[in-house]
């Protein structure tokens, strides 16, 4: 797979003027009174770039992605996004720098009582578009992740491999400048799992910044990209 | 996975779906698309559309009652404003009938009067009868004569007071009835002050039911709200669909109320109706006015639903605004 060449030359391409997509100095977590579970992270995603995120189960992965997703604020250091720095940042500018990420979460959070294809189409619509402009799109993500016949189906009647299908769906529609996905292959067979991961790439070739957090090695050996490896709360980079 | 394996497929349909155009989409008609966001039919949203329908049926039968009391007594005020009393005292020594003609005469003399109508020595005495029972002779009694007369405009009554003083002191009083007018006017409006006191106090405590309500559906939906949040809707759009599913709610719970007391007081109408052919009804027609409310009442009882509905809808979407700021 050519993720190599989009991971390092992707930026270059516009003479590195490009700010990054997502910066982080020194930046340490701690929920509540306890002790932290991210210390002196730093490090930059650049535009179009590809990398996993990886580490033990416990390490802080869904933490940073949570940091980068603006759901939580750091206890110290610097979170810039898309070249906003994020304390202080105000609600509608949080509202815009998050459309233009999109995100695939380990626990899905499909809406039960919305169908598939509402499901995916969800994020145009919190856009105010209307349901008829965004129909053929919705409807060929759906047939290529392979729900076309499930559109209709409500969350809980879809299997897990479906529901994460769904999930990703909805994190590619609005065609994110950042793509952010928690244990994206996690439910499915290594198959399906592989066609997933092709899909991110394609998203990436595009232009897309993607970070995938894993720790399923097989997977991340199909593609050449840079490693985030947190453990002991910090992060090293490989590759 | 192999670079041979790659499907030519993948990137055509993410550059198709960027380009926008993708194939029109055959839909089977019967796919939902625009399900409301937040999930509207619990039980929480059934039981505020009930507290809200017993609302707006207490707020609507209130208002209705107040608008019944407010038209009689205006009917009231209205035929007997219209009309004045001449009294003639009976003395010794004195030829009534005389005292009567001449008090008839000089009302009739003044300018705005539109008739008299001197009730005779028989017709007083039979005035008597509800108190002193018939088939008595009142003739040795100093029964006190009445004379009747109907305004057409404004005439001066006091000026004509003064000229039946003269003409025949301490004989002729006028009572232009307006101790009576000003305490059925103090009481109607008391009546009608304190309908529309219990109206607002009905929607207040509306709008708080709401409040709780909303703050309860946001608890229950915080999972829906930090999804939106994650996909890119900002606080108004969910403020929207919040507010959006609690005027559906109110509207409902305001139909059924208003539609509840739009039907009480037509089945008390027709009850009214119904009692009027017997002995008692002239005085409950004439207490109540015939039980109507008329196009005012209809109107005032259809908008409390109204209100009702919108209330619910902007509390809820300030305390969602507040929720999530």
């Amino acid at each position: 797979m050519d993720a190599r060449t989009d991971r390092g030359t992707g930026s270059s391409l516009l003479g590195g003027m490009d700010e990054p997509v997502v910066r982080f100095e020194n930046v340490g977590m701690r929920y509540g009174v306890g002790q932290e579970v991210l210390s002196d992270i730093s490090f930059t995603i650049a535009p179009h770039s590809f990398q996993f995120l990886t580490g033990p189960s416990g390490a802080g992965k869904t933490t940073l992605l949570r940091l980068i997703l603006l759901s939580v604020r750091p206890s110290r250091g610097l979170v810039s996004v898309f070249g906003e720095e994020v304390s202080g940042i105000s609600s509608d500018a949080l509202t815009s720098l998050r459309r233009r990420m999109g995100v695939v979460f380990q626990d899905f959070r499909l809406l039960d009582h919305l169908t598939t294809y509402e499901n995916v189409a969800l994020p145009l619509r919190v856009q105010g578009r209307a349901e008829t402009s965004y129909r053929a799109e919705v409807v060929e993500l759906l047939r290529w992740v392979g729900l076309g016949e499930r559109m209709h189906v409500l969350p809980p009647l879809l299997s897990g491999g479906e529901k994460q299908r769904a999930a990703i769906a909805r994190a590619l529609i609005a065609r994110p400048e950042l793509l952010l996905a928690d244990e994206p292959t996690g439910n499915v067979d290594p198959q399906l799992g592989r066609r997933l991961l092709r899909l991110f790439v394609e998203l990436n070739r595009l232009g897309t910044s993607v970070l995938i957090a894993t720790h399923d090695f097989a997977l991340m050996d199909l593609v050449d990209a840079r490693r985030f490896v947190l453990g002991n709360n910090r992060l090293r980079i490989e590759g | 996975m192999s670079r041979g394996e790659t499907h030519m497929s993948d990137g055509a349909t993410l550059e198709r779906a960027a380009r926008r155009e993708a194939p029109a989409a055959d839909l089977p008609p019967t796919l939902r698309r625009n399900a409301a966001l937040v999930p509207t039919d619990t039980s929480a949203g059934r039981a505020l559309a009930a507290v809200i329908a017993i609302l707006t049926f207490l707020a609507a039968l209130c208002a209705g009652g107040a608008e019944i009391v407010a038209s009689s007594a205006a009917q009231w005020q209205g035929s007997v404003a219209q009309e004045v009393t001449i009294q003639i005292r009976p003395g010794p020594g004195r030829d009534t009938e005389a005292d009567v003609a001449k008090a008839a005469a000089l009302a009739a003399a003044t300018p705005g009067i539109a008739a008299t109508r001197p009730f005779t020595k028989a017709e007083s005495e039979r005035l008597l009868e509800p108190w002193l029972g018939s088939g008595l002779d009142l003739g040795d009694l100093p029964v006190p004569r009445l004379i009747t007369v109907r305004l057409s405009g404004t005439p001066d009554l006091g000026a004509l007071r003064q000229r039946l003083a003269e003409a025949l002191p301490g004989v002729a009083s006028l009572d232009d009835h307006a101790l009576w007018l000003s305490r059925l006017s103090t009481m109607a409006n008391t009546v009608v002050g304190v309908g529309v006191a219990v109206v607002g106090l009905v929607l207040l405590a509306t709008g708080l039911a709401v409040t709780f309500a909303t703050r309860g559906a946001m608890a229950g939906n915080r999972e829906v709200v930090e999804v939106l949040h994650f996909v890119g809707a900002d606080a108004d759009f969910i403020a929207r669909e919040f507010q959006r599913r609690f005027f559906r709610l109110g509207l409902r719970g305001g139909a059924i109320g208003a539609v509840a007391a739009l039907a009480v007081i037509g089945a008390g109408g027709a009850l009214a109706r119904l009692w009027r052919a017997g002995p008692a009804g002239d005085e409950i027609e004439a207490l109540f006015g015939g039980f109507a409310i008329g196009w005012r009442g209809y109107a005032s009882v259809v908008l409390i639903g109204v209100i009702a509905s919108v209330v619910t809808a902007v509390v809820s979407r300030l305390t969602v605004r507040r929720f999530l700021d």
